[in-house]
């Protein structure tokens, strides 16, 4: 398992980030962030509340703005240029902790609606195309139900799959399963273990470590806007260098 | 021992089935006791409210049955209502065409009964878009319509005329109720015509710099992109119907079809409330939005403008804007432009309104999630498709209740344009009437007249906005 995942990483840089720095006001949230990601890639980002971990997976597609440094995606910088912005956008996919669904338009409609306006794909190719997702993530038949009417762990799958519309080459999820009871945890965990297992390249922000063990090519640590340690999943739980992590892992492995 | 084991140890042998609850939680016998008869305070109010509504009845009851319709004079009512005295409704009987009309020509009427009917049909797609319901409206609609018409109008071409026209829409509505919208979007032109008359060929000329907009927007938008586009295209149009379209409509002046023109002191009544109303309020749903994506704009100059019309629009009563602005507005537009003063006050009510209704929005606005915006973001929508297809259509659902207040409370407000000289149904016509000889002294009936059409106007609104809640509910809370 370990081999077939390795095989699958390229030597081909998907993100960039070089002496990245952001503040938000005077408050320095991000403090020097160097990190490469290769296409195929599996990274696994952890680390205490408030380290700012949500704050860079979310400059990657400019959520946020970044004050100092480079941000690469598939070869876009980005800068201030809407352009740039937009075809980094519709190359990178996020799923948010809460979902972000929208409650006025069904399952399918949520689906379709960015490939249709931004792709400008016709709207019975974008629809196939969301059948296809849905069935991906096993709610076919929800497609015309409104996202009110699901279950928490369905819907984050529903925002899994709207995001795959796009097809997009990156996945970002910001601790996609926080928000869900323990028996949703595992249908969305099973969505992504695939998607992983397809190749995609993700970044994930989460704190489920079997899901890291699992199918991360690498573990980034996090604390105070920096990166405290990255390793191999196995080195990383098992062998943790810098203190802090070791009192990380005590905390959330502990119980 | 044993008897606590006993007591801690159950195992139920038996399933029970439901039972119906108790005689008194049950049906009307539940409904009084709950509402009505709950403890000693709210029976003895109870008691109390129901004397007063019997007493109010009591004393009213007469005067309303007591009613005269067929009378000449309010003396004549008096005489033979008799000593118990009783409401003279032959004043509406006979004052009815100026309550609606004001004084539009008699002969005329048909122009605006047409220019109503038509209303309904370009409000079908707004209320029911794609929607059968809509067709049936248009029915409904034609076919009183052609009966006012039938009634009214001692001219059977128009009858005739009014029947074919809106037959072919019903069709239209039935067969493709998507297209109506094209008659929507005619529909204030063609309103304009109708009820002013003179030259069709000034509402043409008037459209025409839609047309000249949409075309500077198609040659600007793909050299210099969506802002630029609208921008140009926008002041081209302006610059015409400011300069050009004067010159375009006297150079047309004369070529038929023509109607007989009709002045704007001649419009009063409900018509005059309508055409205020019904212009401003579609209006101001358009500025209001944009007011409140300016309020909420990060571009400094777009956001203090904002603000500071919605202040200041805010802080002024209406009254004091419908004075000031004939002077106001004379005094921005270029001289010597001869500037109607039903449509000086049509754009201070639609100014006025915008302001509430943008408030109104931007809570709307605000009540929504900003992981709405992330993920409009996320998905690579730019700010007026995250607008349009996510943020407003939630928005404005918010809003619906706040909205259709505003609307209402404008609607209403019409009535304060008696005060620039217009004659509003409310107190220019019922001024009218009881400056007459025959009806002087006479009090009630007109208010109650007028207040029960508006009652009932504002009512629909109110109802239909809870329809569009109930039909829009897609959150399941
Ligand atoms: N919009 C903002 N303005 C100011 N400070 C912010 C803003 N968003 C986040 N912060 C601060 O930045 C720091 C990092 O926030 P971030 O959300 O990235 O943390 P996180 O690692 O994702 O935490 P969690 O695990 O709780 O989600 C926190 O201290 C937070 O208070
Ligand atoms: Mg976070």
């Amino acid at each position: 398992m370990a081999e077939a995942q390795k095989m699958q990483v390229s030597d081909e840089v998907a993100i960039r980030i070089s002496n990245m720095n952001k503040w938000y006001g005077t408050f320095h949230v991000l403090r020097d962030i160097n990190m490469t990601v290769n296409r195929g890639e599996r990274i696994v980002i952890c680390g205490p509340s408030g380290s700012g971990k949500s704050t860079l997976i979310r400059c990657i597609n400019r959520l946020e703005e970044h004050q100092q440094g480079q941000i690469v995606v598939d070869g876009t910088e980005l800068t201030s240029d809407l352009k740039n912005i937009d075809k980094v956008r519709s190359e990178v996919g996020m799923v948010f902790q809460h979902f972000n669904l929208f409650p006025h338009l069904t399952i399918l409609e949520n689906c379709t609606l960015a490939p249709i306006w931004v792709r400008k794909v016709p709207k019975r190719e974008a629809e196939a195309t969301a059948m296809h997702f849905l069935e991906k993530v096993k709610i076919p038949e929800q497609a015309h139900k409104y996202p009110g009417q699901l279950s928490g762990g369905q819907q984050q799958r529903v925002a899994i799959a709207r995001s795959l519309c796009m097809k997009p080459r990156i996945m970002l999820f910001d601790e996609p399963t926080s928000a869900l009871d323990p028996e949703m945890i595992k249908e969305v965990l099973d969505t992504m273990i695939a998607l992983a297992e397809e190749g995609m390249t993700m970044l994930c922000v989460t704190h489920e470590m079997g899901f890291a063990q699992a199918v991360a090519n690498r573990v980034i640590f996090m604390d105070q806007g920096q990166i405290v340690e990255q390793n191999e999943p196995k080195e990383f739980f098992n062998n943790p260098k810098s203190d802090r992590t070791k009192l990380f892992l005590s905390q959330i492995l502990g119980h | 021992m044993s008897d606590t084991h006993a007591e801690t140890a159950f195992i139920r042998t038996e399933m029970l089935g439901p039972q119906l609850p108790p005689v008194t939680e049950r049906g009307v016998v539940k409904w009084l006791r709950e509402n009505l008869f709950a403890g000693w305070t709210n029976t003895a109010l109870t008691l109390v409210a129901l004397f007063v509504v019997f007493w109010l009845v009591q004393l009213a009851l007469p005067w309303w049955l007591n009613g005269v319709w067929n009378a000449t004079s309010l003396g004549e009512c008096r005489t033979i209502a008799g000593p118990e005295g009783g409401a003279c409704w032959a004043v509406i009987k006979a004052r009815w065409h100026q309550y609606i009309f004001g004084f539009y020509p008699q002969d005329m009427y048909w122009r605006p009964i047409v220019a109503f009917g038509l209303m309904f049909v370009a409000l079908a797609p707004v209320l029911y878009y794609g929607l059968r319901s809509g067709a049936r409206l248009v029915g409904v609609v034609a076919v009183l319509t052609v009966v006012s018409l039938a009634a009214l109008d001692h001219d059977i071409g128009h009858v005739v005329l009014a029947a074919v026209v809106m037959a072919g829409l019903f069709a239209l509505a039935w067969v493709a109720p998507k297209r109506l919208v094209y008659v929507t979007l005619l529909y204030p032109f063609l309103a304009f015509w109708l009820l002013w008359g003179g030259s069709i060929w000034k509402p043409v000329a008037t459209l025409a710099g839609f047309g000249v907009m949409v075309l500077v927007y198609r040659l600007i938008q793909p050299r210099l992109g969506v802002v630029m586009g609208t921008a140009t295209g926008f002041i081209t149009a302006c610059l015409y119907w400011l300069f050009v379209q004067g010159s375009v409509t006297a150079a047309l002046a004369g070529v038929p079809p023509e109607l007989v023109p009709v002045n704007s002191d001649q419009f009063g009544g409900f018509l005059l409330a309508f055409v205020i109303g019904v212009t401003a309020i579609s209006c101001s749903l358009p500025i209001g939005i944009l007011l409140a994506l300016g309020r909420r704009s990060d571009m400094l100059l777009i956001k203090t403008l904002s603000v500071g019309f919605i202040e200041f629009i805010r802080g002024v009563p209406l009254i004091t804007m419908l004075f000031t602005a004939s002077l106001l507005l004379q005094y921005f537009l270029p001289p010597r432009t001869n500037f109607d003063l039903i449509l000086r006050v049509v754009i201070l009510v639609t100014l006025f309104a915008a302001a509430y209704i943008a408030e109104v929005i931007r809570g709307g606005l605000a009540a929504l999630p900003r992981g709405q915006y992330e993920a409009a973001d996320a998905l690579g929508l730019d700010y007026w498709q995250a607008q349009r297809l996510i943020i407003m259509p939630q928005a404005l659902k918010i809003s619906i209740p706040g909205i259709v207040s505003t609307f209402i409370g404008l609607f209403k407000d019409t009535t304060l344009v008696s005060f620039v000289g217009l004659l509003d149904p409310l107190r220019g016509v019922t001024q009218i009437v009881r400056a007459d000889i025959n009806w002087k002294g006479i009090y009630w009936e007109p208010y109650i007249f007028v207040g029960v059409i508006f009652f009932l106007i504002c009512f629909g609104m109110s109802r239909y906005s809870m329809y569009l809640e109930q039909k829009l509910k897609t959150d399941h809370r």
